[in-house]
């Protein structure tokens, strides 16, 4: 049977169930087969922080949302165009954010009784009318699964787990996508077990097939492949290409990489990736804790290491005292802060932009770090280099401040050459460097290149650098320990000054302003990237003009950036926090911003901050 | 004594020439109140280092926040004197990531066994190479006079006026609760004794815990004195020797036995037998003799303190382990290539 098939050009879905249903493996194998097709692609993974929470119930529900087009997009989309919901509670947790008109899949097996009175549903929403303005979908997932697996040998469980396989083969149908990545990919996972793996390869082909004889589905849909720079291209996840950065900041600059880490949601993926990659050298301790992870990072810092700690806001609380030593020290150091709902355990699969000011400030004294954050997935790569080049450079330790969106979220990455990435030279310190009052050679641990501020890094085996330094106030150049108050207040600006320096090596901001008339600038930093360029080109598409830029840097802030600031007439700034980069900002350039601040430990949807510059502009 | 007596540091470069104690003299005035124990195990080291024979630029004392953690600045050597408890976690990184270098941690009773206890039993637990010396001298001198996680209970200080009321505990048994491959206890006071135990923590392949029974003359005098006193002290303290019976007291006559409850005993050895006498077995697996004998002193009167080696067995060092799974990935899936890396296994091209 041919069925009619309509072109479109792009398609939000969300797959949603328990949290044993397996949608986030589920989501993962349609991007893997639709970043196959060229699409242009974007992830948003929203899962609970309870690894099972009571089956069928609204807590325990876990989602996928998957943005693809033809063209290139910045977010996994606002809404839904197609709901998959497995279950009442992943229908009632998801329908407020489907608009009407949109497509609802329902496994009808799960809406029983029992299910729907246990979250609140009175009546059955299938049937009681109450989703009239959506095309449902009813169809019977579970018992259509396990009666085209029911001449395998295996338990009526393990059949009825495979229903997620049959969803993904209806959805591969429905949208064209390729099936050859997912008999690969089902190959290798269930390799072990022949028969599960043959009955989950059956459940999906059976789901294809359904797609393809039913009458519950009249049209197939195609998007076409999205016009992309040439070049070659993989999936990419925001740790995924951070891990990778790391890997890569230590080939570039031939440093060790040492990883000191305490496991927490949601950065422990880094962890368990460079775990694996011991081929590379790369050493990864897990510690008894947070602070003993930094702690281990600093002392393989010291001994001439690319130190790296990772970890998410209630990890930066407890290492602050020794990022405050690494300020100290003077010695490079890669803080890695995916950020999380807080304060305090908070919501730590949710996403949040709240540990700015932590960053910025959360030490005794003055203690000042270089903060770098990347602005969509696989720009953690890029801005992990980056962090790892101002540790080095500046003998310093360095923010870099993820988050949970990124950390999960994926996008279609043109691989890099490897040959175009810049190195990062260590210039470790081997000669004796200032001449004593008596004409001997003698050795300054804290001696500054007069162009960067960094001190020299001597590193233990280096023969005749012989010294001791410590968290102890230090004299200017010799390193002693010194009380004086002069060389105290002298050190404290010296070391803010050295931070400041960083500034001379960050490229300016460049406005992203088309129409080149905009009165209106609107400016982000991290995550925000994507829903706030998406606005932007909402705006815009209206006839109206808007100028955006983006911070990667926020400590120090580029050179340009005041001057930008102060060009325009209103300056927006939407953040998942209460303000904190606003009041940065008004407070070093005495620039009245307009905050949008949500935290909702979700990312922003694009026609809100649509709306928000729309509103703006009407007020000029 | 030439190098080959430490096979534990076959990766740490040798130095060139033969070293004096003057070579590892810093150039810092030594700040520690006069008359502090702490004087005596400084001479002790500088005097030990030249025998490990060690370039000397190889060797990196870290240290905590506290009196003892000073240490390091005296010491012409690489030296890190870091945060309050933390020196064993940051030992463990630059141990870890450097087998060619011989690290010593030096801490004290509130900084090793109070802020920092987590970072001490999961360094020895791990056996990373770290040679700890934790100076014990039951108070904290640097913050003045408040009483310590091994202060003996009911101690008046400033922040117990009415007497502390904290068990303490006890460092030997609590390193060897936690899985340390080896442990020791020696005396500021008696250089000999403290020389030996030193030499044979430096041997050792993984963490060493070494107490040393340490004299704040300020906040805390006369603290060990019972064991020092030349009137007193054979008769309080008895010294482990791996494969001696284990006997003291001024005549030797005074020995450690097994009771039928399996507890031991100090016992009078003329009534028991000298053969009745328990050997002294340091390299014995299992740590329960060792545990045992870290439990027959009296912690008010120090009656039958035991001193030198508890315990050392031989087990791979933390560092030896990480190093020989990164070689072996290494050999079976090849050098990583960045490039192929970042590839994966599912690349499409546009062009």
């Amino acid at each position: 049977m041919s069925k009619q098939v309509v072109q479109l050009s792009r398609v939000v879905i969300r797959f949603a169930g328990d949290s044993g249903d397996g949608m986030q493996l589920t989501g993962d194998r349609f991007t893997s087969e639709t970043a196959g097709m060229g699409n242009d692609l974007s992830t948003l993974p929203d899962f609970p922080a309870e690894i099972r929470a009571p089956a069928g119930t609204l807590p325990g529900v876990s989602a996928f949302q998957l943005h693809f087009a033809d063209h290139d997009i910045m977010t996994p989309g606002d809404s839904p165009n197609v709901l998959v919901a497995m279950n009442p509670a992943a229908l009632k947790a998801n329908l407020g954010d489907v608009p009407r008109g949109a497509d609802i899949i329902v496994n009808t097996d799960e809406f029983t009784k029992r299910n729907l009175v246990k979250v609140g549903y009175e009546s059955n929403p299938i049937e009681d009318g109450s989703l009239d303005a959506f095309k449902v979908h009813p169809i019977a997932l579970t018992s259509m699964t396990v009666e085209a697996l029911k001449e395998f040998d295996i338990s009526k469980k393990d059949a009825e787990r495979a229903k997620n396989m049959f969803a993904l083969g209806l959805l591969c149908w429905l949208y064209h996508r390729p099936t050859e990545g997912t008999v690969d990919f089902l190959a290798a996972k269930f390799g072990k077990n022949p028969e599960i793996m043959k009955a989950n390869l059956r459940a999906f082909e059976a789901g294809w097939s359904y797609g393809e004889t039913t009458e519950e589905f009249s049209i197939q849909y195609e998007i076409s492949p999205a016009p992309m720079k040439s070049g070659t291209y993989r999936n990419m996840s925001g740790n995924l290409a951070l891990s990778y950065g790391l890997i890569a900041a230590s080939k570039l600059s031939g440093l060790t990489l040492f990883l000191g880490s305490y496991p927490i949601t949601p950065a422990s993926d880094i962890l368990h990736e460079l775990s694996r990659h011991k081929r590379f050298g790369v050493m990864t301790f897990q510690a008894e804790d947070e602070i003993a992870g930094v702690g281990a990072a600093i002392g393989a810092a010291y001994g001439g290491a690319l130190g790296v700690t990772t970890t998410s806001g209630p990890g930066v609380a407890l290492k602050s005292e020794a990022i405050g030593l690494a300020v100290s020290l003077e010695l490079p150091l890669l803080v890695v802060d995916v950020q999380r709902g807080g304060p305090s355990t908070g919501l730590p699969t949710k996403t949040e932009q709240a540990d700015l000011l932590q960053a910025m400030f959360g030490r005794n004294g003055e203690a000042p770090v270089p903060i770098v954050a990347p602005q969509s997935p696989s720009d953690c790569f890029f801005a992990a280099i980056e962090a790892a080049r101002i540790a080095i450079t500046y003998r310093t330790p360095v923010f870099l401040l993820s988050d949970g969106y990124l950390a999960n979220g994926s996008e279609p990455w043109c691989v890099p050459d490897v040959s175009s990435l810049a190195l990062i030279e260590p210039n470790f310190a081997t000669e004796l460097n200032h001449e004593a009052a008596d004409g001997t050679m003698e050795f300054w641990p804290y001696l500054r290149n007069p162009e960067t501020l960094a001190r020299p890094w001597a590193v233990p085996g280096t023969a005749g650098l012989e010294h001791r330094i410590g968290g102890i106030e230090k004299a200017d150049g010799a390193g002693t320990i010194s009380y004086d108050p002069e060389n105290h207040d002298k050190m404290v600006r010296l070391r803010q000054a050295k931070v400041d320096a960083v500034a001379r090596t960050i490229p300016d901001l460049v406005v992203d302003d088309p129409a080149d008339d905009a009165r209106v600038l609107i400016l982000g930093w991290g995550s925000t990237y994507g829903p706030i360029g998406a606005a932007c080109r909402l705006v815009r598409a209206e006839g109206k003009s808007v100028a955006q830029i983006h911070l990667r840097h926020l400590n120090p802030f580029p050179a340009n950036l005041e001057t930008i600031l102060k060009s325009y007439d209103r300056v927006i700034l939407p953040e998942m926090n209460l303000g904190q980069l606003s009041m940065l900002l008004r407070a070093k350039y005495l620039v009245d911003i307009i905050g949008y601040n949500h935290v909702r430990g979700m990312p922003f949807k694009s026609d809100e901050l649509a709306a928000v510059i729309t509103d703006v502009l009407q007020s000029l | 004594m030439t190098t080959d007596a430490f096979p534990a540091l076959s990766l740490v470069p040798k130095a060139d020439a033969l070293q004096s104690a003057k070579d590892f003299k810093s150039d810092q005035e030594v700040r520690w109140c006069p008359g502090c124990g702490d004087y005596a195990i400084l001479s002790a080291m500088q005097s030990f280092l030249p025998d490990l024979g060690l370039k000397r630029e190889n060797i990196v004392f870290v240290s905590g926040i506290g009196c003892s953690s000073r240490f390091p600045y005296y010491l012409d050597t690489f030296g890190l004197h870091s945060i309050h408890g933390r020196a064993p976690a940051i030992a463990t990184g630059l141990a870890t990531s450097r087998p060619d270098l011989s690290v010593w941690v030096i801490t004290g009773d509130g900084d090793a066994l109070s802020i920092g206890g987590t970072h001490l039993i999961h360094a020895m637990r791990r056996n990373v190479n770290l040679k700890i010396l934790l100076f014990n001298n039951r108070i904290y001198g640097l913050t003045k006079g408040q009483y310590s996680p091994t202060s003996e209970r009911g101690k008046i200080t400033k922040s117990s006026p009415q007497g502390s009321l904290d068990y303490a505990f006890n460092p030997v048994s609590l390193a060897l609760g936690a899985e340390a491959t080896f442990v020791a206890r020696t005396i500021d006071s008696d250089r000999k004794h403290l020389t030996e135990v030193l030499t044979a923590a430096a041997a050792h392949e993984g963490t060493a815990l070494v107490e040393i029974y340490q004299n704040c003359n300020i906040f805390n005098d006369n603290a060990w004195e019972p064991l020092k006193d030349a009137d007193t002290r054979d008769d309080l303290m008895m010294r482990l020797v791996h494969g001696e019976p284990i006997r003291f007291g001024k005549e030797q006559e005074k020995g450690v036995v097994r009771k039928s409850d399996g507890h031991l005993e100090v016992v009078e050895v003329a009534k028991v037998g000298l053969d009745n006498i328990i050997i002294h077995d340091a390299h014995a697996k299992d740590p329960g003799l060792a545990f045992a004998l870290s439990r027959l002193s009296n912690p008010r009167t120090l009656a039958n303190t035991p001193i030198g080696v508890f315990r050392d067995i031989t087990r791979p060092s933390y560092d030896r382990l990480m190093r020989d799974q990164i070689t072996e990935v290494t050999e079976a899936q090849g050098a990583g290539d960045l490039q192929t890396l970042l590839y994966g296994n599912d690349t499409w091209a546009v062009s």
